[in-house]
C-alpha cells in the first residue's frame, strides 16, 4: 500500500466528503465530520450528489426527513414507519432532541460550515439528472462541478463517502 | 511530558502543545504560544477571544467548542476562522493555556 503526502505524517490535512443521501441520518454525519475537520484546522470540502443535493436545495433543505422505512436502527416495524405522518413525527422528535444538545438544524449547520471556510459543491451529473440549475441551491454553494473537478479538488487529501 | 519555555518560565504541555496545568499560564506567555501556533501577531480581536476562552474555562471548567464560542462571545464563526484559521476553539484554548475543548459540534 502506498501512502499519499497527507497521510505520511500522523495528521490528516484535508478531507473531501461526499454526501449522497437525502435523509436526515444520511446528511448529519457528513456535516458533523466536515465541521469537526475545520475545528481541527483540517481543510474540508463537501460534495453533494444524488439525493444528497436536497441538503443544499433552497426549497428542500428545511424539510429533510428521517427515514422511517427500511431503517432497522429505528426499532420500528416497517409497516408502522410507512404510515402517513410517522416520518414527520419522528423527524420532529429528533429535531427536538438535537435542539436540547445544541445541534443546529441542517440549514443552519450548512451555513455555519460554509462560514468555517469549507467549500460546498454540487455534482453536475446529478444536477443535470434532476433538471436543476445553480439557482436552485443556497448561495453558499460555490459551484456545480464534474467528477473530474471533484478529484482535482480532493487531490492530496482523504475522500469520505457518506 | 514535553517542557516549553514561555516568557522565561518553564511549563509542561501535552503532545499537542496544550498546557497540562492551566495554573502555569500567564498572559505574557500568550504571544509566544500564538507564534508557535502559526499566529505571528496576537492582535486585539485575538486577545478578546483568548481572554474569553480563559474566562469560560475558569467559570465552567472547560473551554467551549467553536459553535458555543461564537454564540457566547458574539464573534461570528466566519471571523473566528479568520482570526484562527487552523481551528478557533483549539488554538484559542492553546494560547489561553487551557485544555483542548472536547465536543463534536
Amino acid at each position: 500500500m502506498t501512502e499519499n503526502s497527507t497521510t505520511t505524517g500522523s495528521k490528516i490535512e484535508k478531507v473531501s466528503i461526499i454526501v449522497s443521501k437525502g435523509s436526515l441520518e444520511g446528511i448529519y454525519p457528513a456535516l458533523i465530520m466536515a465541521n469537526g475537520a475545520r475545528a481541527e484546522g483540517i481543510d474540508a470540502n463537501l460534495f453533494f450528489t444524488f439525493f444528497g443535493l436536497d441538503a443544499i436545495h433552497k426549497a428542500r433543505h428545511e424539510h429533510i426527513k428521517l427515514a422511517t422505512v427500511g431503517n432497522p436502527g429505528l426499532h420500528l416495524a416497517t409497516w408502522a414507519g410507512g404510515l402517513p405522518g410517522v416520518s414527520s413525527v419522528m423527524t420532529h422528535y429528533m429535531a427536538h432532541k438535537m435542539g436540547t444538545l445544541d445541534i443546529p438544524s441542517i440549514p443552519e449547520f450548512i451555513e455555519m460550515i460554509a462560514d468555517t471556510g469549507a467549500g460546498l459543491y454540487g455534482c453536475k451529473a446529478s444536477v443535470d439528472l434532476f433538471g436543476l440549475t445553480k439557482d436552485d441551491f443556497i448561495d453558499q454553494v460555490k459551484d456545480i462541478i464534474t467528477v473530474g473537478e471533484f478529484y482535482d479538488l480532493a487531490a492530496g487529501g482523504q475522500i469520505i463517502f457518506t | 511530558m514535553p517542557v516549553k519555555t514561555y516568557a522565561g518560565t518553564e511549563v509542561t504541555v501535552n503532545d499537542e502543545g496544550f498546557f497540562t496545568d492551566p495554573q502555569q499560564w500567564r498572559e505574557d506567555m500568550a504571544p509566544q504560544i500564538a507564534a508557535d501556533s502559526g499566529i505571528p501577531v496576537l492582535a486585539e480581536p485575538h486577545w478578546q477571544v483568548v481572554k474569553f476562552m480563559r474566562h469560560e474555562y475558569e467559570e465552567k471548567g472547560t473551554g467551549p467548542s467553536v459553535r458555543a464560542l461564537s454564540k457566547t462571545s458574539g464573534v461570528s464563526i466566519k471571523e473566528l476562522y479568520e482570526l484562527f484559521p487552523k481551528g478557533p476553539a483549539k488554538l484559542a484554548a492553546k494560547i489561553a493555556g487551557i485544555p483542548k475543548p472536547r465536543g463534536c459540534i
